[in-house]
This record gives structure tokens, C-alpha cells and sequence, in this order.
């Protein structure tokens, strides 16, 4: 009969529009403003620096080694690096960077300086709500804007935070364990010692005390710290503490 | 026909006939809802047929192989995709397997069944939104495409889960993959491919007998199977003109050869042909899926000796191509041995799927333009670059 292919089109809608009452396989939409959809934990768009310590000037993880500048496909961060030196998540004197900016609007969230960051500095943010009313000044994301605390990246990645925090105090305790030697010479010249026991010490409690306040849906874990080869890591080991390291000065932290 | 031309004066005396009507030029977009992207079509019309159609394209120009050149063979991956923003994991696919090819790089088997379970499942969404944005420009407005958007939803949330991103996936790395599957990740998408069937069958109660979509696509946009293959059309609307060719099976790249499945063919060659490959398609694909998800094997999901940074391949060329949900999608590479790549270059399915565009237009009405470009499954971030 003509016509019946299209009485059972209509059947099928009438099935979904009546179905969409009692299932919820039908009904997938949510109300937007007012409602949001169960965020999902590996979800990514804009890179963040993460902290450790109560200081995020301070406590920034990154040591200025331009390697996300240089292979950040759009070219979108803009890096100056410090002059002088201060400890760095593992304990050893490294440059910080004086200027950290990322053109959020240039960025095209590819999570490419997040896996070639050797020293877990930078990494995926989730917060998609962002809005601006001109482009140079307010997507243009100073490093004061970008650091995170470690915190806030165990809320957003549980599973990542903790395996990057196990592999950080993994490197640390490598670090701590043939000091002995060096450090009686790296005693002698001047106080490097104390500065970095402060340091480490926030560093070391924090981490794991971060409790996920709510955890995403359980649909991943990702093992991508374990990934990365230790090729990666050696390059903070190599990168040993020069004797004459000057003991950072307190002013650094209100540098720029 | 003389060409089209800016001169008014000329333009008009092309369009006068010999019997003293005159033809009327029309410009089909370039920001027209059924050009699917910025696409424009310079359309010469008698009445309502066709006489001429002149595809325009470059309004998305964004200069992606120039660029690649300035890249490192790593940077250019989160750029393949945006060639075809549906499907960015077949993208990748073809980008991987050409640098691997030029590099002699293994693939751990691991990281070969997650390649081709989201490559299926890539291919799954695609048709499906293919075949709702299709109903759209015939007019039946929202409900197939919907229907196919609910669908993609979940599809979706298994990439975003697995790569962090719904579209923009960034996933496929030289000998491997970026990340393993999350714990419970293969769970979920063994749930989402035995639901699909379930979806196909709605759709054809929908859709296939319906006798308002039979009059508008059968015998409508024919293209005969000797022009086809002349053109170097690939991908669907090639098995729908009856021409066996599907790389998985010619190639079978990655491990294809493992798996049963069948090629569609069709017979006419015309809309309705097209969208039914797609149907059937996805009828495979789900096949596809359920085999490679029961074989999975543990292991890496990566080639832990290649490097992420200064990856130098050795000097020489290479073409990697797949079969990808619209066609051969190529990529040629020639390494000069330094870690940008001195000559990139994409072999886009939509672009050379739109160049028999209006052999199959001709004398058919205006309104069936529309739709015999819906058919053909055209992204222009791909026909551009």
C-alpha cells in the first residue's frame, strides 16, 4: 500500500517520543545552564601550571626549559626564563620562569606540552566555561592565571594526580637517596640545605592528603605517567646541583 | 556553455538560449545550510534543471601541508584533526601508518586492535550522522538526524573517556597509541556497539521504506561504474556504483586480514544506493567491533622505543593510505632526515569524491543538488585543508 513506509516512520517516532517517558536511553539531552552532564575524567581543553605548597609563585613545578614553547604545534606559550635559581619539586636548584603566558585563544588543546613536560609542570585543565570580551588581554593567560595548585589536579584527574605523585616522589626519594656525598660538599659553601628541606617538605605532605571531593565517572584510569619512559625523567636527574647554587631569595616569590 | 564569466554584459549574452528564454546563474552558498561547510556551487539553471554546476572551493584554506612542513612529524598530528573533524581518528590512523611506513616503525598488537576498534567505531558515527544530515537536506527535518546524534552522543563519550576529546581526539602516535584503554573502557563500548544494531533497525523502520525517500533518491545522481574509477572516485559512492574496492580488504593495513566482514556493494549507483552502503556498512562494522573487542590482547599499547621528541625518520618517501568513512585517505611524506618533514601532502576523499559533482547533477532539478551533495559525504576542513 502506498503510504505505509511512511505510517511506519511514524510509528517509530511515536515509539521514541512515548518511550523517552520511561527511558532513559531516549531521553539523553540535559537542560544546560541549569543542569551540567557527568563531567568525564580524562576530558581535557586548556593547559594549567601546577604548584606545589601553599605559594603558587613559589611552588610552580616549572623550570623554564622551553620544551612545550618549542614543540607546542601552534606556538601559543611564550616562556622568559629567570636569571637565578631556586629548588625545584624534587630539590634541586633549577630557573623558574619570570614569564609564563599561553594565548588560550591560539591554543588548540592537543595535550602536546603535557607529554613532553619532563617535569610534570603543565597539564589539562576542564574547566570549558570560559568567556571574554577581548581578545589580547583576557586570553591571554599570565602565569598567574595559569598555576593550579596540585590540589585542584588530583579534584580534576584523581587517577593522573596519583600516578604522577608517585612517580614525583619516586624521583625524590632517587634524589634524596645518594645525597650523602654531594651534599657534604654542597654543605660547605654556603646554606643550600635548609632552603631545600623547606622546600621539600610541603611538597612531600601535600600530595597525598588531596582527597578527590567529588570523583568523576568511573570510566577512567589512566596509566599515561607510566608511559612515559624514564628517558623523560633523566633529564631532571642530569641536571645535578651545582655546589655555588645560591640559596633563592625571599623577594623571588613576588617576582614580576 | 561558454565559461562563467564577471563580465555582465557577457555573462548575460551566455545566458540567453536560442529560443529567446534565457538561463539564470545562481550561486548555491557559500554559507547555504545544505553545502555542508563553506562550499559554494555556481549553478546554471534552465528552469529547474541543471546545465551546468561549477564547484567552488577554498573558503577553509588554512594552509595545512605548508604548515606541516614547518612542523615536527609530532606536531602535525593534533592538525590531521581537523581535516575531517568527524572523523579525527581515521585521520591520525593515516597519518601514523605513512610516518611509521617512512620510519620502520612496529606496531605492538595491542595498539593494532585499538587502532581498528576506534577506527570502526569512528566509521559508525560518521555514516550515521551522514545518513541523518542527508534526511535533513531532504527535508525531514531534525528527526533522523537526531535519532543519529543520539547515537554519535555515546560513541562520543567513548572517545572522550579514552583521549580526552569528543572530536579533536589527538590519538594515535608513531607505533602506538597515546594512552591504553582506560579500566571499564571496553566494557562500556561493548555495551555501545550491541545496542547499535538495535538503532539500525529503527532507522530502516524509519526511513528505509519510506516511499517519499524512494521517490526523491532512486534513479536520482547516477554515476556509472566506468566514470568512477576514471575519476578516482573511492570509498562508498565507489562500492555504490558496484565497484569492489575497499582497502581493508585490498591492503588489509593494520590487521584487517583477521577479521570477517563483507564489502556492500551496490547496483544503481544512484542516491538511494549510497545511503543504503552506509546502512550496511555500519552493519560490518559492528561486526568488525565485536571481533576485534573479544580478541583483544594484553601488552604495550605503544612502541617504547620510539621517541617523542627529536624523532628524525630517515631520508625517503613513503604514502600511507587507509579506508578511511569517506574514502582513501592518503598521506605522502618525503623526510629529508631533519624533524620536519620536506614535503607533506594529503590525499583528502572529499575533495576528489566532489569532482564528478556535476556529471551527477546534470539535468536533474535544482532540488536534487542538494541532496546528491549530501550523498557524497563531503567535510570541507578536508576539501580545503
Amino acid at each position: 500500500m502506498f503510504g505505509s513506509g511512511v505510517l511506519k516512520g511514524m510509528a517509530e517516532t511515536a515509539r521514541n517520543f512515548l518511550g523517552s517517558y520511561v527511558d532513559k536511553d531516549r531521553l539523553t539531552t540535559v537542560q544546560y545552564p541549569e543542569e551540567h552532564a557527568p563531567r568525564i575524567e580524562a576530558s581535557r581543553n586548556f593547559p594549567f601550571l601546577v604548584y606545589d605548597g601553599p605559594d603558587p609563585m613559589a611552588g610552580l613545578r616549572c623550570v623554564s626549559c622551553f620544551i612545550c614553547e618549542k614543540e607546542c604545534p601552534p606556538k601559543c606559550i611564550i616562556i622568559e626564563k629567570s636569571t637565578d635559581k631556586k629548588p625545584d619539586a624534587v630539590g634541586k636548584p633549577q630557573a623558574y620562569p619570570v614569564k609564563f603566558n599561553i594565548d588560550v585563544s591560539v591554543c588548540m588543546s592537543c595535550q602536546i606540552c603535557v607529554e613532553v613536560c619532563p617535569f610534570d609542570a603543565i597539564k589539562m585543565d576542564v574547566d570549558f566555561e570560559q568567556t571574554a570580551t577581548s581578545r589580547f588581554d583576557a586570553l591571554l593567560r599570565t602565569k598567574q592565571q595559569l598555576a593550579k595548585s596540585n590540589e585542584y589536579y588530583h579534584q580534576i584527574h584523581p587517577t593522573e594526580a596519583a600516578a604522577v605523585d608517585a612517580e614525583l616522589a619516586a624521583a625524590r626519594a632517587k634524589a634524596a637517596a645518594p645525597k650523602p656525598a654531594p651534599a657534604v660538599a654542597a654543605a660547605k659553601p654556603a646554606t643550600p640545605a635548609p632552603t631545600s628541606a623547606a622546600m621539600a617538605s610541603p611538597v612531600a605532605t601535600a600530595p597525598p592528603t588531596a582527597a578527590p571531593p567529588a570523583p568523576p565517572t568511573a570510566l577512567s584510569s589512566r596509566p599515561e605517567a607510566a608511559c612515559r619512559s624514564g628517558e623523560t625523567r633523566s633529564a631532571t636527574t642530569e641536571a645535578s646541583p651545582t655546589p655555588d647554587a645560591p640559596a633563592p631569595p625571599a623577594k623571588e616569590t613576588a617576582s614580576e | 556553455m561558454s565559461t562563467l564569466t564577471l563580465d555582465p554584459i557577457a555573462a548575460k549574452a551566455s545566458l540567453l538560449k536560442k529560443d529567446g528564454g534565457q538561463l539564470l546563474e545562481v550561486s548555491m552558498g557559500p554559507q547555504h545550510p545544505s553545502t555542508h561547510g563553506v562550499f559554494r556551487m555556481d549553478v546554471v539553471l534552465d528552469g529547474e534543471n541543471v546545465v551546468k554546476l561549477k564547484p567552488i572551493f577554498g573558503y577553509l584554506h588554512r594552509n595545512h601541508e605548508k604548515i606541516a612542513e614547518d612542523e615536527t612529524y609530532l606536531g602535525s598530528m593534533p592538525y590531521t584533526d581537523r581535516l575531517d573533524y568527524f572523523c579525527s581518528i581515521t585521520n591520525n590512523w593515516a597519518y601514523a601508518l605513512a610516518v611509521e611506513s617512512l620510519a620502520g616503525i612496529e606496531v605492538p598488537e595491542r595498539a593494532q586492535y585499538i587502532r581498528v576498534i576506534t577506527a570502526e567505531l569512528t566509521r559508525l558515527q560518521n555514516h550515521a550522522s551522514l545518513v541523518g544530515f542527508l534526511m535533513q537536506d531532504m527535508g525531514a527535518s531534525g528527526t533522523p538526524l537526531m535519532y543519529a546524534f543520539r547515537e554519535r552522543e555515546k560513541i562520543l563519550d567513548l572517545f572522550e573517556s579514552l583521549t580526552g576529546a569528543r572530536m579533536m581526539c589527538n590519538y594515535m602516535r608513531f607505533g602506538g597509541c597515546r594512552v591504553d584503554l582506560p579500566t571499564g573502557w571496553l566494557d562500556q563500548a561493548k555495551k555501545v556497539v550491541a545496542a547499535f544494531p538495535k538503532f539500525l533497525d529503527e532507522f530502516e523502520n524509519l526511513l528505509v521504506s519510506n516511499e517519499i525517500l524512494m521517490a526523491r533518491t532512486q534513479g536520482v545522481g547516477i554515476i556509472p561504474a566506468e566514470l568512477i574509477v576514471n575519476a578516482g572516485i573511492t570509498g562508498p559512492l565507489l562500492r555504490a556504483s558496484g565497484v569492489n574496492y575497499d582497502l581493508r580488504k585490498v591492503d588489509k593495513y593494520g590487521i584487517y586480514d583477521r577479521f570477517t566482514f563483507r564489502v556492500p556493494l551496490g547496483d544503481h549507483g544512484d542516491v538511494y544506493d549510497r545511503y543504503m552502503i552506509r546502512i550496511l556498512e555500519m552493519r560490518e562494522s559492528v561486526k568488525i567491533l565485536e571481533q576485534a573487542m573479544r580478541d583483544i590482547p594484553e601488552g604495550p599499547f605503544t612502541d617504547p622505543k620510539t621517541k617523542v621528541r627529536n624523532f628524525r625518520p630517515k631520508p625517503g618517501e613513503a604514502y600511507g593510505r587507509i579506508e578511511a568513512p569517506k574514502g582513501e585517505l592518503g598521506f605522502y611524506l618525503i623526510s629529508d632526515g631533519s624533524p620536519n618533514p620536506y614535503r607533506y601532502r594529503v590525499r583528502p576523499p572529499s575533495l576528489i569524491n566532489l569532482t564528478v559533482l556535476e556529471e551527477m547533477c546534470l539535468n536533474r532539478n535544482i532540488a536534487d543538488v542538494v541532496i546528491i551533495l549530501g550523498s557524497v559525504d563531503i567535510v570541507m576542513g578536508e576539501v580545503d585543508r
